[in-house]
């Protein structure tokens, strides 16, 4: 407002396709969590547009954003942000009431998704119950349950230690996988990035410096794992 | 996000910082308690108020004379309409026509002349009137020793404690203290009087009539009337209306079976052919007082007299309205505190929930059902503040109506009920704590929900 005006995202131009796991990475103050926001719909461009299946997000309402948020987009991320004075099961389904979906249904289909990330035993505890790792696939569950066409995680892994890194990332890559959904992810991980997405887009100071293809092997390690 | 949704969601919000919220909806429920105590007595005064007049039968009562009497000559009306001469004679037939008026109760003839009574062989000379059913009710009846009337027909007295007085010979000297009511009822009560009167009776009841005009002569026949007294009032004579400024009282039917010769008789000789008496006044008890000015417009238009107080009762409902206005002013000034408090309490909670705000928006809350959400914790406070208020503010009354009936005891004074919560105003004043605080809502919710979600989410 009265600030100087920070060219957070510059000029870039990027096409991620339908069912594409990419990773988007950069050191911090490049832009990288600018240009995740402005896919969520949390932010809007000053200028240029935001395409996501056919529509631009630049130009919708405050409210039809809400609604692309709701059910097109589910969103994880690095501090896993459920809500302290719900329980488990409740954060899970905070998108359902907001959607107007009815209790009975809305409990049904928490439990799918708790059970999915195979945090069925603890849908009654309170968040800070959980490991960090408990709380992460809460918010998988969470950003699951609407059965959003895209994910978009920001720094899912951050604080968390590896081996619980790897596994919310074999989640991630599952719903990638089984539930066709599109994943971008933020990070500045280049390991996780190369192991996990088949695509990785690299920025800095706001401008698209690389966009690659993992490689092969990585893929085949994809296999393994 | 729907209603039960809401609700369920505000009420658990409201949970999660008990202390605050519950201070916030205390500070309600004070204002509420403030605004049902100042209404509700402002209601219970007028209740009282209005209770007592009723009762006096000043403001529901018309006293219809008809333009014939020469008493009212002069006044405005009396010279606009027609001449004395000419207007209606207010016989049985007027008094029909108007007790037939709708908004009426009763219309009755004002019976009253002075005669000789005789108690224990010693004549006392004093004034008696006829008194209706309905004047049971009337508060000059109160503390009255023995009872009403039996019946309309009863040959029984009732009679005024200065004449009681007399007939025992107990008639105090100046500033000498008054015997009480229940000593002079005592050895009063189912004795028998003897009433002497003058029976106005028509000539048909002696013979036959031969011509015209025989039949507009009447004789006057000396009777008695043997009256058993059943009870003795403490009622002051001269600050009563009509009817009771008298010392005996008789039941109003048992008066006009009497034919007794009244001062308008002589006046109507000329007119008069039939048995069928003339009053000179009539008493119409109205429904409501409220609507006492048709019913006295109407009996005007049939060319008499009216007469009421309504005036004065007019004069005291604004003096009521204007109680109201003030006692609601001051009872509210506390609600707008209150509200402030509401305001206070959810600026607050953005502040803290800034963070789950963004959240929530994040995973697809829109502004509406941020600021629903928001909205909802306001009126749950309202409407808890609401009920929590009405319930002290009834206390707050009870507990004052205690103590006042208390002190009036210690007076000897008799209780009196002065507070009333109508149900009306226990709804209005949830009503309306939902409303002051549902305004007071307006602007966090508001501001919550213009919260810019990213903003909220780089708070770590």
């Amino acid at each position: 407002m009265g600030e100087s005006v920070i060219r957070a995202v510059d000029g870039v131009t990027l096409e991620i396709r339908a069912g594409e796991f990419v990773a988007l990475l950069g050191s911090s103050g490049s832009g990288k969590s600018s240009v995740l926001n402005l896919i969520a719909g949390l932010d809007r461009p000053t200028s240029g547009s935001v395409m996501v299946q056919d529509r631009d997000l630049a130009k919708l309402s405050r409210e039809d954003l809400a609604k692309y948020r709701l059910h097109v987009v589910g969103m994880v991320f690095q501090s896993f942000n459920l809500i302290a004075s719900m329980t488990v099961a409740e954060n899970v389904e905070l998108p359902l009431r907001f959607a107007e979906v009815d209790r009975n249904q809305r409990f049904k289909l928490a439990q799918e998704a708790l059970e999915r990330v195979g945090l069925r035993g603890r849908m009654n505890h309170r968040p800070t119950e959980l490991s960090g790792g408990e709380q992460q696939r809460a918010a998988l569950a969470r950003a699951l349950i609407n059965r959003p066409q895209l994910l978009l995680a920001d720094e899912p892994t951050g604080n968390l230690d590896s081996h619980t890194g790897t596994e919310i990332m074999d989640m991630v890559r599952d719903f990638n996988r089984e539930l066709g959904m599109t994943v971008l992810m933020v990070t500045h991980e280049r390991a996780l990035a190369e192991r996990y997405a088949q695509r990785m887009i690299f920025l800095a100071d706001g401008k698209l410096v690389d966009d690659q293809q993992t490689s092969d092997v990585q893929s085949g390690m994809r296999g393994r794992s | 996000m729907k209603i039960p949704d809401l609700t369920e969601l505000a009420l658990r919000n409201l949970r999660e910082s008990l202390l605050r919220n519950s201070l916030t909806t205390v500070g309600i429920s004070v204002g509420v308690a403030s605004l049902v105590a100042m209404l509700s007595l402002g209601i219970g005064l007028q209740q009282m108020a209005s209770r007592r007049l009723v009762k006096s039968g000043l403001f529901d009562t018309i006293v219809v004379t008809s333009r014939r009497e020469l008493r009212g000559m002069g006044r405005e009306e009396e010279r606009t309409g027609p001449t004395p001469g000419e207007s209606r004679v207010l016989d049985e037939a007027a008094r029909t026509e108007i007790e037939r008026m709708p908004n009426v109760a009763e219309a009755y003839p004002d019976i009253r002349f002075a005669t000789e009574l005789r108690f224990e062989d010693k004549p006392h000379l004093t004034m008696v009137s006829a008194l209706p059913e309905s004047a049971k009710s009337n508060d000059a009846f109160e503390g009255m020793q023995g009872s009403f009337f039996s019946s309309d027909t009863a040959a029984e007295a009732v009679l005024q404690k200065s004449f009681a007085e007399e007939l025992l010979g107990k008639t105090p000297a100046l500033g000498a203290p008054e015997p009480s009511v229940s000593d002079l009822a005592k050895p009063l009560l189912g004795k028998e009087l003897t009433m002497r009167y003058a029976q106005r009776a028509t000539n048909s009841d002696a013979q036959p009539a031969t011509d015209d005009l025989s039949g507009a002569a009447y004789s006057v026949v000396s009777r008695e009337q043997k009256l058993k007294i059943v009870g003795v009032a403490d009622l002051d004579p001269e600050s009563m209306r009509g009817p009771t400024r008298a010392k005996v009282f008789l039941p109003l039917k048992l008066a006009e079976s009497l034919h007794v010769m009244q001062p308008t008789d002589l006046r109507e000789i000329a007119r008069a052919a039939s048995d069928q008496p003339v009053y000179s006044s009539i008493s119409v008890r109205v429904k409501n007082p409220a609507q006492i000015q048709g019913v006295e417009d109407a009996i005007k238009k049939m060319g008499f007299t009216a007469f009421s107080i309504l005036d004065a009762s007019r004069g005291l409902r604004q003096f009521f309205a204007v109680l109201y206005a003030f006692l609601g002013i001051f009872g509210s000034l506390a609600l707008m505190v209150a509200s402030i408090g509401i305001v206070n309490t959810l600026v607050m909670a953005i502040l803290e929930r800034r963070r789950e705000i963004g959240i929530m928006k994040a995973i697809g809350a829109s502004d509406g059902d941020v600021k629903k959400l928001f909205f909802a914790e306001a009126g749950a406070m309202g409407i808890l503040g609401g009920l929590v208020g009405v319930a002290l503010g009834w206390a707050i009354g009870e507990v004052i109506n205690l103590g006042t009936n208390v002190y009036l005891r210690r007076q000897s004074l008799p209780p009196e009920h002065f507070w009333a919560v109508p149900w009306w105003l226990v709804g209005g004043a949830i009503l309306f704590a939902f409303l002051v605080s549902m305004v007071s809502g307006l602007y966090p919710a508001g501001r919550a929900a213009r919260l810019d979600p990213v903003q909220a989410l780089r708070y770590e």
